[in-house]
């Protein structure tokens, strides 16, 4: 969702999809994205597709959003056809969903499951910004049929936070967690940031003992990535905050994966970690292992069976294409078998379960030899036929990627 | 004969020479409004853009003289840059007179002035001309007295005129009709013409550009070069006006073409003699030195299968281009290419721009090196005109050139200069600086007038073909000019400089220089290497070498972290995208030892003036 979107094929006013994407379509595990591109403040590291405004003309409001949102789906019922394809997991994401009250997200829920029904036991994650919740929205997210909640803590230090324009408090997180639990929440995510200019090794490691005592079952912990265009880069370009450094980067990323196994927490994607399988963002899994999922709301990217496709990205003009009946899409791409092969190859490799070797071609086979010499592959894993980083292959992971398809 | 005027103009670029042809063009009627273009006889694009001259041209103007006679001017252009002072002296043997136009604003520079003497070495009658009188910062009243003081003539002699308004120019066409002799020859002797340039033409063969001095050329009758004894066909004969237009002959001190039906340049070298094969004339005129390259280059296809490519280019090219010269070579870092040998540094980046321009290739080339002798202690003799061909100096260590460059280097010989430079009062100190900085010897120093100078060096070539031009710019804010010309060799203290990345020699950036800045060249290279190298996943020491003895050292630190942390549904297509760009980018990296070094890193560590970001 972040910078601008890609360039791809015109995308059909009907949003028809191509026979051999909908072969298969309810076999697959099948997700809904709702995006919400609304914020109460912008961040300045933050690229994503997102707007601090109430009202933005054209139909395009916080209030009318629910109702947008609502009319994608069943123009999605409609592009999908008859076919059987219950819902395996859905994500509230941002934006700051939180910012719609929760009887909207519960509205949209209700009419997921009435379009293609919620599969039994899925999964609902919605995020949230730690100074948007409290005990009162806690349980209106759990009634609106959340299961999981991923909140965005970042930090624990306050000068960090303030680099980020975060406005929590650093207790904050913690105390969201512990409502979340005793609100019913099966799941809980704390979202962390490393490498952000003026953090120091102290400060990630304070970030990390603080999110374990909170007591989540699964921390997402992300590099911070200066993004072209946005505030954070324009204060890095004028030399007021030093760029982050990559050495520095894998230290942190190391602290990260000592501290997080110790308390629990098993990696299994190189950004995420878990206690335990069903603590896994399934999801997040259902893009990193090439499921179908329908991505609803402004800039919001969608995948089925082969053919991604993404909507256009301004609210309004979002509003416009939903109002007059036709698809969001602003353009897309139907991939072809090398094309899906890559993105298999390349997102796989990221996961703890790793890729088949012998989905490799002859290069990738030797390089996957080199790569266990140089200690980026595990040795074990490759002798019994998948292809596994180490933790050194995981800060390597691009270049391993690289290698394996070259 | 009496009627033929033959003049060139000198002038320095950008001092109006080709505005000048282009306003005697049209008030001599021979290009009308309607076909005007600016700098018409500059024939090819890089000639239009750079605003220079590279090849010859010659045009027949018809004129009425103050006296109401009917004269035939032949305008014969000269190119403008120290590169090509071997062509502007064939020009001048060409013509009885030149005009030296000079810049009022700027004054004479240096390579005019080499002209100058070169015309006058011709014993040409020369005009001496300022332009652009109609610029605010025009100083025609200064500058006439530098040209008079330079001439030894009155300052009210020198012509003002503006190229651009067309003012003055038809009083300048009338002088040339009054002060340029007419040529001088022997009409009814055996027919003798000089070839002063000769230009492939893919529709029409070869063209050879000649001044008929004796006899008569014509189309009915066999031409004779007279170095080869080869007879040829006479197609075509005619006069420049200012397209080709066919005569039936031309006669004593004309100016024309011919086509024989030769294929190659080289079967028409310029400086020969042509003749009439059924009457050829006894002794031949005496011709011109064939121009000897001063300056080599490695050139690379970015992509190897380009290869042949660059090889028929090459070809192609030199049918029109006598001065280069090209045989392949093979280079560890960069594959196949070719060494190419050119006249000077601008003649190097022009050739350069048209292989890319005219054949569409994209090319690497190695920094420029001059020509080196070196004797051995076995008495044998080695020219050199590759760095990496220089004998390493330890007994017993083979190279690339086989068994004579073993044993022990006995002197190492370079090709030295004498450099002229021009620049006002102003810079004296900082420009002896940079030469003296530049292992130079200060020959002599004139004042032009009284705050501009001559300064006079020898200096070694390889000093002026290493960053010296930008250099002297830089240091006198653009105004000084550089001229200079071969003086012979020297034996110089010199040593090569090898970089090795993780112990394995990259043979693209070894080069000769002397012992003294041997230490300041590994440094530079090294931590240039060091910025331009990414980390790779394991560490790799750059090292600068003489022989066996490190001079310089810089590491690159491994690789820790890569990965791109994030990966949400949205973010799949740019990632694979930018994977499938990193392997396209990985196909154009050259593999040294285990090091993979981008091609931007070779053109950014080859280029000699530093990066101007």
């Amino acid at each position: 969702m972040a910078g601008a979107l890609p360039a791809g094929d015109p995308v059909p006013p009907d949003g028809a999809l191509p026979a051999a994407a909908l072969a298969g379509v309810g076999e697959r595990p099948f997700g809904v994205y709702v995006h919400v591109p609304f914020c109460l403040t912008r961040c300045g590291y933050c690229d994503f597709n997102t707007y601090t405004a109430a009202e933005l003309g054209g139909g395009a409001s916080r209030d009318g959003y629910a109702a947008l949102a609502i009319a994608e789906i069943r123009f999605a019922r409609r592009v999908l056809g008859t076919a059987r394809a219950p819902v395996t997991s859905v994500f509230f994401g941002g934006g700051t969903p939180t910012v719609l009250p929760p009887s909207h997200l519960a509205e949209i829920v209700r009419a997921i499951d009435g379009e293609f029904g919620l599969a039994a036991g899925a999964e609902v994650t919605v995020e949230a910004n730690p100074e948007t919740v409290d005990e009162r929205v806690m349980a209106g997210l759990r009634a609106a049929g959340m299961t999981r909640i991923s909140l965005g803590m970042q930090s624990a230090a306050p000068h960090v936070l303030a680099t980020l324009d975060r406005v929590h408090e650093p207790g904050r997180p913690a105390r969201c967690a512990r409502w979340a639990r005793e609100a019913g929440f099966e799941h809980v995510n704390l979202d962390l940031i490393y490498g952000t200019p003026g953090e120091s090794a102290a400060d990630w490691a304070a970030t990390l003992e603080a999110a374990v005592a909170a007591g989540p079952d699964h921390i997402s912990a992300y590099a911070l990535i200066v993004e072209p265009g946005t505030r954070l880069a324009a204060r890095v370009g004028r030399g007021e905050v030093p760029r982050p450094d990559d050495d520095a980067m894998a230290d942190r990323y190391l602290a990260a994966d000592d501290l997080l196994t110790a308390a629990g927490l098993r990696w299994y994607e190189i950004s995420n970690w878990a206690a335990g399988d069903r603590a896994r963002c399934r999801h997040n899994l259902l893009y990193w292992t090439g499921g179908d999922w329908w991505g609803i709301g402004p800039g919001a990217h969608s995948h089925i069976g082969g053919t991604r496709w993404w909507n256009v990205k301004h609210p309004t003009a979002y509003a416009a294409r939903i109002t007059a009946g036709v698809s969001p899409g602003h353009a897309r791409e139907v991939l072809t078998a090398s094309e899906r092969w890559l993105e298999q190859v390349l997102l796989e490799t990221r996961l703890a379960s790793g890729f088949p070797l012998d989905g490799l071609g002859g290069k990738g086979r030797v390089a996957a030899g080199a790569a266990v010499a140089s200690g980026l592959l595990d040795a074990a894993a490759l002798r019994s036929g998948r292809v596994v980083l180490t933790r050194q292959g995981r800060l390597l992971a691009d270049g391993v990627v690289r290698d394996l398809t070259g | 004969m009496d009627i033929i005027r033959n003049f060139c103009i000198i002038a320095h670029i950008d001092h109006g020479k080709s505005t000048l042809a282009d306003r005697m063009l049209q008030l001599t009627g021979v290009v009308d409004e309607r076909q005007m273009r600016a700098q018409y006889l500059d024939r090819m694009d890089i000639e239009r853009e750079r605003g220079i001259t590279i090849k010859s041209q010659a045009v027949r103007l018809p004129w009425t003289g103050r006296d109401g006679r009917g004269y035939v001017l032949n305008l014969i252009d000269t190119p403008g840059h120290v590169d090509f002072t071997y062509e502007v002296s064939r020009s001048l043997a060409a013509c009885e007179g030149a005009i030296l136009l000079v810049d009022a604003a700027q004054g004479i520079e240096a390579q005019t002035l080499a002209n100058l003497y070169l015309a006058l070495a011709a014993d040409l009658h020369l005009i001496p001309v300022l332009n652009k009188i109609d610029l605010p910062a025009a100083q025609p009243a200064r500058y006439a007295e530098e040209l008079a003081g330079i001439l030894g003539c009155d300052p009210a002699e020198v012509l003002q005129v503006s190229a651009k308004t067309g003012e003055g120019v038809r009083d300048l066409l009338n002088e040339v009709v009054s002060q340029v002799p007419p040529p001088r020859g022997d009409p009814h002797a055996p027919a003798r013409a000089l070839i002063f340039d000769s230009v492939y033409d893919t529709y029409r063969g070869v063209v050879t550009y000649v001044r008929v001095v004796d006899g008569r050329l014509s189309r009915r009758e066999k031409s004779l070069m007279m170095s080869t004894g080869a007879a040829h066909d006479t197609l075509e004969v005619g006069v420049i006006s200012p397209e080709p237009v066919p005569v039936a002959s031309l006669g004593a001190g004309e100016v024309g073409y011919l086509i024989t039906g030769v294929k190659d340049v080289r079967q028409a070298r310029v400086g020969d003699t042509v003749t009439r094969a059924d009457r050829p004339a006894a002794e031949a005129l005496a011709g011109y030195d064939h121009p000897r390259p001063m300056v080599f280059s490695g050139l690379y296809p970015m992509d190897g299968d380009d290869y042949p490519d660059l090889r028929d280019a090459l070809d192609k090219l030199s049918l029109n281009d006598a001065a280069l010269v090209y045989e392949p070579e093979t280079s560890t870092a960069l594959g196949f290419g070719f060494r190419c040998g050119f006249l000077g540094l601008l003649h190097m980046e022009i050739v350069r721009e048209r292989l890319e321009r005219e054949f569409d290739l994209s090319l690497i080339s190695t920094a420029p090196n001059v020509v080196y002798r070196v004797t051995m202690d076995s008495g044998a003799e080695l020219t050199v005109t590759n760095p990496s061909d220089f004998p390493s100096g330890q007994a017993g260590v083979a190279t690339v050139s086989g068994d004579i460059a073993k044993g022990k280097i006995a002197a190492v010989f370079e090709p030295v200069v004498k450099a002229t430079i021009l620049a006002p009062a102003d810079y004296i100190g900082t420009i002896m600086e940079l030469c003296q900085s530049r292992r130079g010897t200060l020959l002599g120093m004139e004042y032009l007038s009284t705050d501009r100078v001559e300064i006079r060096y020898r200096m070694p070539l390889a000093e002026i073909i290493f960053d010296f031009f930008d250099q002297l710019k830089s240091r006198s804010r653009g105004y000084a000019s550089l001229d200079y010309e071969a003086d012979g060799e020297q034996e110089a203290n010199l040593v090569k400089v090898d970089i090795l990345l993780q112990g394995q020699p990259v043979d693209a950036f070894s080069q000769i220089v002397h012992a003294d800045a041997a230490r300041e060249y590994g440094l530079s290279m090294t931590s240039k290497l060091r910025e331009l190298i990414p980390r790779q996943q394991f560490e790799v020491p750059i090292q600068a070498a003489i022989g066996s003895r490190v001079i310089a050292r810089e590491n690159i630190r491994a690789l820790r972290k890569d990965v791109l942390a994030k990966c949400y549904g949205g973010d799949i297509t740019r990632k694979r995208k930018l994977l499938e760009k990193q392997k396209e980018g990985k196909k154009r990296m050259k593999t040294i030892g285990r090091v993979e070094v981008p091609q931007e890193a070779f053109i950014a560590a080859l280029s000699t003036t530093p990066d101007k970001r």
